[in-house]
């Protein structure tokens, strides 16, 4: 903790340009990488645990196709995909915003109020909050199934194909990233609240990790239109896998994920800064 | 006895004053319960029986998971003994004239009681509403449910004590509590029902202790534990003993070798 704070970016006053917001980002992060990097057998058995709990939905999923053949239409390799995608795009995520969870303790104890005065990014100083590298973790298990599932395949790639896949982790990271924020900013009204900003983050991870045949129309309509999580992987999937959508829905939404993407980050940069605005210390 | 039922109901109390955070928790239970509950229904859509559940079975055994996830603290951790250990708290708990494993396992069931109270109706209530629970009518079913859970949660305790009272060794416990919470994640049933594991999987995990956990009081409920529910109720006790033992033993062990950590 204490050395955290001591390498907190300290503005030089013979300069006034404040730090970039990525900057401080990398310095806090970094910072807090070293603190935990004291614990060296706490953080390789966390390490090992995460990679471990990474691995437990796909192992629900492997024994999912044990029992039936295809689900909701998909065959194991094209849900492996999604799940695939899914995973990669979460965990990038979360290596990179799933601090914003602890805002609550920040507003509850007021050391939000800490962070208001310093000269940096405030969102920068949340998601770096507390970084620790056993996050790297569960990146390599999700890179790995999707590996797995683009060979089991066989797609017929095409450039475009190609850069719809990278694509569709790029923009499923922002779009995570967006949740992991918009989610979290419960925190500023209710502080005991985390919980259900754990049912919106790693509840959409739950769901595009399955062809979305399986929730009905109704709900698929609503993850398309309203809460867009049909965009993280499910609609960029459909045209890299090469199926149509189930429910007919028109073509350029396969290529729609940058657009809903770019929204999404800005409507939660605004929303931030607007709840920052409304911030009411819970004082002394 | 009377001082431990004084602590069971001090802790109870003291963990009802969260009201937010239950709220918050039976939010997010109910979410998921309503996303694996579609899942299941896609698998069971093209199989209509697995493991002797029917599709209502598992939509079920969905929420049942969800009202029961807090309660048994499946996901791992602690108990409440690691931080005084790693504070050094726990020399006032050792001075204290009753036992240290009977202490905070009365602690533990007044959390595990708030948990029941205000986090476990509200998913079930809501699955209820949108599917058609197969929940029995008769209470003997109950009845058994009820013994079935209360043996649940000594076995949850027991496990997590045992972490804890590792920390008088190790002094840091998180790793090896997160190990465990994965292994116990899996292997009690919170993921997919053990029935639906392939072969040797299935049975593996039917010897541990976790699935007495959670595995056996949901299929004691929908009654479909295959031996019937005295046998299982047998193991489910014999684990609660064997964990709660090796517990004690520990304890022992720690009082004779440890320094108590602080100044």
């Amino acid at each position: 903790m204490a050395e955290a704070q001591a390498a907190a970016p300290a503005p030089n006053p013979a300069d006034d340009r404040p730090l970039s917001a990525l900057r401080a980002y990398l310095l806090l992060a970094g910072a807090w990488a070293r603190s935990a990097r004291q614990y060296r057998a706490s953080l390789a058995l966390n390490t090992m645990a995460q990679m471990l709990t990474s691995c437990l939905d796909l192992v629900a999923l492997l024994v999912i196709y044990t029992q039936i053949q295809t689900l909701a239409g998909f065959t194991k390799p094209e849900t492996l995909y999604l799940y695939g995608t899914t995973r990669l795009s979460f965990a990038l995520s979360d290596l990179i915003a799933s601090s914003t969870d602890l805002l609550g303790d920040a507003v509850r104890l007021g050391t939000f109020d800490v962070i208001l005065i310093r000269p940096v990014s405030t969102l920068a100083q949340v998601m770096a909050n507390q970084f620790t590298p056993k996050r790297f973790a569960k990146t390599v298990p999700a890179a790995a199934t999707l590996g797995w599932a683009v060979v089991a395949l066989h797609i017929h790639w095409t450039v475009l194909k190609a850069a719809v896949c990278v694509g569709t982790v790029v923009c499923g990271t922002v779009i995570y990233i967006a949740l992991w924020v918009l989610a979290n900013l419960i925190s500023f009204f209710s502080p005991d609240a985390r919980e259900t900003a754990n049912s919106v983050t790693y509840g959409s991870e739950l769901v595009t990790e399955y062809p979305f045949g399986v929730f009905g129309k109704p709900a698929t309509l609503m993850l398309t239109f309203a809460l867009p999580l049909a965009f993280v992987t499910w609609q960029p999937s459909l045209y890299v896998v090469g199926r149509t959508d189930p429910l007919g829905l028109p073509g350029f939404l396969r290529f729609a994920a940058p657009v809903v993407a770019a929204v999404l980050a800005l409507l939660t940069a605004a929303a931030w800064r607007g709840a920052v605005r409304r911030y009411r210390s819970t004082g002394s | 006895m009377r001082v431990y039922m004084t602590a069971a109901r001090l802790s109870f109390r003291r963990y009802m004053s969260y009201r937010s955070s239950f709220i918050a928790g039976a939010i997010t239970n109910t979410v998921f319960g309503f996303i694996r509950a579609a899942i299941l229904l896609a698998v069971w859509k093209q199989k209509p029986e697995i493991a002797g559940y029917d599709a209502s079975d598992a939509v079920t055994y969905t929420f049942l998971t969800q009202a029961l996830l807090a309660p048994l603290a499946i996901l791992g951790g602690t108990t409440e003994l690691s931080l005084r250990i790693r504070t050094g708290d726990v020399a006032v708990d050792l001075y204290r004239p009753c036992d240290l494993q009977g202490w905070f396992l009365a602690g533990d069931m007044g959390r595990a009681g708030s948990s029941l109270a205000l986090r476990s109706l509200p998913p079930l209530v809501a699955g209820a509403l949108v599917y058609r629970l197969s929940l029995p009518a008769a209470p003997v079913r109950w009845l058994e449910f009820a013994a079935s859970t209360l043996v649940a949660l000594l076995i949850s305790f027991a496990i997590r004590y045992l972490i804890s009272v590792s920390v008088f060794w190790t002094l840091d416990e998180r790793g090896a509590a997160s190990m465990l919470g994965v292994v116990g994640t899996f292997c009690s049933g919170m993921i997919l029902p053990l029935g639906m594991l392939p072969g040797w999987l299935g049975s593996l995990c039917y010897e541990l202790p976790w699935a007495s956990m959670l595995q056996v009081p949901i299929n004691v409920l929908l009654g479909a534990q295959p031996g019937g529910f005295a046998a299982a109720f047998g193991v489910q006790v014999l684990w609660a003993a064997a964990l709660l033992g090796l517990g004690r033993v520990c304890t022992a062990a720690a009082r004779h070798k440890v320094v108590v950590q602080g100044g």
